[in-house]
């Protein structure tokens, strides 16, 4: 097994928002080109491909952004792995790497969703003539709304519901106290799909989608792309100097679906595959969370983000209320998280979602955030994670 | 007495008297569902037995559905240790009503008929 450091030495991401003169590859394409030419090195020496994207998820859309930007006969691997998806991609990439097939991955994800409306919505279906049992549970027609939701807001609205019957104090005003900072964030992240700052009595004012999370608490769809370039060890030294001191070692890089609970079919269990994957990453970059200087956490709902404050242990067990009233995780507190605006304001293409949050962390490791830059981070963590599920948790670090 | 015949919404709700919900037991685990099964997701057995859940419980989780014209309170109950999901009926669907800890109970109520003359059955919950 390869113990070798990976190293990502090329990052972008496309501004998030709409796109309506770019296709699907026309934004793999620029993140890809402007990925390779951040690692100066031409796509002649990428051995492995990884491409992700959702929405077209039989498209094979790494041959068709190879038809745009090079077809160099390399193997590509298009995957899907629910908001996972980009994360995936760069496992995939990683892997390749680390298995040493290669030198040099480059992953990429991308997506168009800008108008797309809430995912998971199905629109009513005529009612049959006579009564059909149908499928599992031999439902006579769709379930939703008879049986409880199954749509993303609804089911993230009960997974932070049940942390508060739980532990206590997660209160609809907290929530929204959540989504305030993130968006309070966003406006210095000009990649934001969104940048405006929200108050919180305009967060708790906005429409209700699903109690507690109302429409600015909910990420937001839209397009964009996001691409990486990673090398092996030996690779890395045979770099110039340039491209070396801005590398970025991958620590820790682990995928992991959920593992059965007790009533995990009833509602989603999002909390268990996390903390494993938390746990692994934590053990295989030798670090701790309180090494961390900054995370991005897959903040889809303003709920979902509490309980990954509990999951990736930036505070004690049942803590994570308290853990946000301290005001940990604004960005001048201790433990800063989602300083790109998160999900909420920076937008969520799926399948980029989880290739641009470590590009998040990138940017801050390298000094190279801008107007949001903290301030001497040397340490980060990415965790995204699809429901389903799977659960991307990659820890960087800058080491030179 | 009405010579309608009755279907249930979905399986697991079974149309006695009274009406209840039946999961799938594992009889190696006790690990419980409601879906058709291959195996047992927990222990990889493939030998499962009928129980009857318990009808009353516990809300342990809720939200309020407002994308649609009619806002409907989707829950996760505790029935006795088992989870089912379901709609909280018979309730206003504001957080002033519906509260984490909420007691509440099986019901069921009448989907209709099909042009055969076949009434479908579906079950919710409410408040006790
Ligand atoms: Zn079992």
């Amino acid at each position: 097994m390869g113990t070798d450091a990976i190293w990502i030495i090329g990052s972008n991401m496309t501004k998030f928002g709409k796109h309506p003169d770019k296709d699907v590859v026309d934004l793999a394409a620029e993140a890809s080109r402007d990925a390779l030419q951040d690692a100066d090195i031409s796509l002649s020496e990428v051995g492995v491909l990884g491409v992700g994207n959702l929405m077209n998820a039989s498209a094979g859309i790494g041959q068709q952004l190879q038809k745009q930007i090079g077809q160099t006969g390399i193997p590509v691997f298009n995957v899907s792995n629910a908001c996972a998806t980009g994360a995936t991609a760069l496992r995939v990439a990683i892997m390749a790497v680390k298995a040493g097939e290669t030198d040099v991955g480059m992953a990429v994800g991308v997506e168009k969703l800008a108008g797309a409306g809430l995912l998971g919505q199905r629109g009513p279906k005529p009612e049959a003539e006579t009564w059909q049992p149908n499928g599992r549970f031999g439902a006579l027609s769709s379930t939703e709304g008879r049986i409880g939701t199954s749509i993303m807001p609804g089911v993230f609205a009960q997974v932070g519901m049940e942390y508060g019957h739980k532990y206590g104090g997660a209160s609809f005003e907290l929530f929204a106290k959540i989504s305030e900072k993130n968006h309070a964030h966003s406006t210095l992240n000009p990649l934001a799909a969104y940048q405006k700052r929200f108050t919180l009595e305009e967060i708790m004012n906005d429409v209700m989608i699903a109690y507690p999370n109302t429409r600015p608490m909910c990420s937001g769809n839209c397009d964009g792309a996001a691409a990486m370039i990673v090398v092996s060890d030996e690779k890395m030294k045979s770099m110039p100097s340039e491209v070396q001191s801005r590398a970025v070692k991958v620590s820790a890089s682990v995928l992991t679906s959920d593992p059965y609970e007790d009533g995990c079919q009833i509602l989603p269990d999002v909390n268990t595959l996390t903390k494993n994957a938390a746990s692994q990453a934590y053990e295989q970059a030798g670090v701790g969370p309180e090494d961390l200087d900054l995370v991005e956490l897959h903040d889809c709902f303003a709920t979902a983000e509490l309980v990954h404050y509990d999951n990736l242990m930036l505070c004690e067990e049942g803590g994570a209320v308290d853990f946000f009233q301290s005001g940990a995780p604004w960005r001048d507190g201790t433990k800063p998280v989602n300083v790109s605006g998160g999900l909420q304001s920076k937008g969520h293409p799926i399948a980029a979602t989880g290739i641009a949050n470590i590009h998040e962390i990138v940017m801050h490791l390298r000094g190279e955030a801008g107007d949001r830059q903290i301030e001497g981070a040397r340490v980060g963590l990415a965790h995204v994670i699809g429901l389903g599920s799977a659960c991307g948790i990659h820890i960087l670090e800058k080491v030179a | 007495m009405s010579s309608t015949t009755q279907i249930p919404f979905v399986d697991y709700l079974i149309l006695d008297d009274p009406p209840y919900l039946q999961a799938q037991e594992c009889k190696s685990c006790g690990a419980r569902y409601f879906d058709r099964r291959n195996a047992c997701a927990n222990c990889f057995a493939n030998n499962f037995q009928p129980v009857a859940v318990q009808s009353e419980g516990v809300v342990t989780s809720f939200s309020i559905i407002q994308m649609g014209p009619n806002p409907y309170v989707s829950a996760i109950v505790d029935c006795g240790g088992t989870n089912v999901k379901c709609t909280i009926m018979k309730v206003e669907p504001t957080p002033d009503h519906v509260t984490l800890g909420m007691r509440v109970k099986l019901m069921t109520y009448s989907m209709g008929e099909d042009n055969e003359g076949t009434e479908a059955v579906a079950f919710g919950f409410e408040p006790i």
